[in-house]
């Protein structure tokens, strides 16, 4: 057993808010560039290039990206060989979350009762996803997500016999709904497969997969490029206000499912698609 | 077209903007989202005023991120105005001119823009550390209780926007689509 100390996992995740919400990843930087470059719209254009702008002035002046710094979804691949000391895993984990929004000047956006709706006034709780995996380890990513694109995710519970083609409508028809509410161009995390909860979770995690990178069995990396070309066809555009760029990328996760169904989640993301990783 | 104008304005010039302007807004407009227009509404529909005088007024759908010491805010963009379509109509018919927010607004609303010669726009959603460039003050005048929900008057210069459903009911978000839609 590896011993690893509650306080090194709440400073890191605090540090990890504050990253999150200040610096995208460069892949996502180079996916927008390029997404500039392409754009045929005059206005579309100029509206990318304001977004490459805007995350010039976050990282120099940090200020957050987007003042709707999140909900702070975490995902910890926890090592079975490693052992937290000095406290409470997830305790540690909020503990991070509270002092990272509150040092971080982040703002606080979680309400304590879906319905009643007091701000918690710290952002906490996280929503944590566990995970047990082999090592000694700890893996945390953090990933901070708004709610203008969260509110435009849709789970489908279709029948096998809807096939890829239902598979690909869901997706469209999601992306289509949410137009310019999703603030696009966005990143389109899919999770098919498993169950209800199981898909809304891989397609969740997707999000936090590099833009270049695609699914590594063949016929998921096609359909991932065929939905970002109709997804791109669609004219939404930057901004919703028309255009080449809808989407940066398309991240489809499968998992086994059952005879009797084809669960379908599309998580919609921004083009602040904030998450970072470090390994404790 | 680029246009600049200054807020408040009166329905001339709310009439002179078109769908697709790029607008640069100078001068006093006013934040509410979510739980501020819920009191507001509560407020009309008990008798009671609102917090401030509507008629002319621009409402910016925005809670920033905590200003950090010396600076008027922090990041400031725009949330999606759907939420607000609910209250949005009476509003309007109290004389408010022009909402800026991101996103659809319903069939309701528009009728309402129509009516009262208003106008929808849009500023870059997720562009929230640019946007507080054009902000040069932000001042709680309301609903303190609420935190980044609160009512602000807020001095911008040169606030960037785009007008996406005019006065005569002309929407950007369908018309730009069919543009670029290549199914």
């Amino acid at each position: 057993m590896r011993a690893i100390q509650a306080k090194e996992i709440t400073k890191n995740i605090k540090e990890m808010c504050i990253e999150a919400n200040h610096y995208l990843t460069d892949d996502m930087k180079q996916a927008l560039h390029q997404a500039a470059e392409k754009e045929r719209s005059t206005l579309g254009k100029q509206i990318l290039r304001q977004l490459e702008d805007n995350l010039q002035i976050a990282a120099e002046d940090m200020i957050p990206i987007c003042q709707d710094t999140g909900m702070a979804v975490i995902f910890m691949e926890v090592g079975q060989d490693a052992h937290v000391e000095g406290g409470l895993l997830a305790e540690a984990v909020n503990e991070g979350v509270r002092q990272g929004y509150q040092e971080g000047f982040l703002r606080k956006s979680v309400v304590k009762d879906p319905i009643f709706r007091e701000n918690t006034k710290d952002n906490t709780p996280a929503v944590i996803h566990y995970d047990i995996v082999a090592g000694d380890q700890i893996k945390i990513t953090v990933a901070p997500k708004g709610f203008g694109s969260e509110n435009m995710s849709r789970i489908f519970m279709l029948k096998p016999a809807d096939g890829i083609e239902g598979v690909k409508n869901a997706v469209l028809t999601a992306v289509k709904d949410a137009g310019p509410n999703a603030c696009p161009p966005m990143v389109v995390g899919v999770g098919i497969g498993g169950t209800f909860e199981k898909c809304a979770l891989l397609a969740k995690k997707a999000l936090t997969r590099s833009v270049d990178e695609h699914s590594d069995i063949p016929y998921v990396k096609e359909m991932e490029e065929e939905l970002l070309g109709r997804i791109n066809g669609s004219g939404i555009g930057p901004g919703g206000l028309g255009g080449s760029t809808t989407a940066l990328a398309v991240h489809i996760n499968t998992y086994p499912t059952h005879i009797a169904g084809l669960p379908v989640a599309v998580n919609i993301c921004c083009h602040v698609n904030r998450h970072c990783s470090r390994i404790l | 077209m680029d246009r600049h104008i200054t807020a408040p304005y009166n329905d001339q010039v709310a009439k002179e903007l078109r769908s697709g302007d790029y607008v640069y807004i100078t001068g006093t407009i006013y934040t509410a989202r979510d739980a501020a227009h819920k009191r507001m509404y509560e407020a009309l529909e008990e008798g009671r005023g609102l917090p401030f005088d509507i008629k002319n007024n621009v409402i910016y759908y925005m809670g920033p991120s905590p200003a950090r010491e010396g600076r008027p805010i922090g990041s400031a963009g725009p949330t999606t105005a759907s939420r607000m379509d609910k209250y949005a109509p009476s509003l309007l018919d109290l004389g408010l001119k022009g909402m800026i927010g991101k996103g659809k607004r319903t069939e309701e609303v528009r009728q309402a823009i129509i009516r009262n010669e208003a106008v929808y726009f849009a500023a870059v959603g997720g562009a929230g550390a640019l946007l507080s460039k054009s902000i040069i003050s932000s001042e709680i005048i309301a609903y303190d209780d609420l935190g980044t929900e609160a009512i602000r008057k807020l001095q911008v210069k040169d606030f960037p926007v785009i007008v996406v459903i005019d006065s005569k009911g002309n929407n950007l978000y369908e018309t730009a689509i069919k543009e670029y839609k290549e199914e």
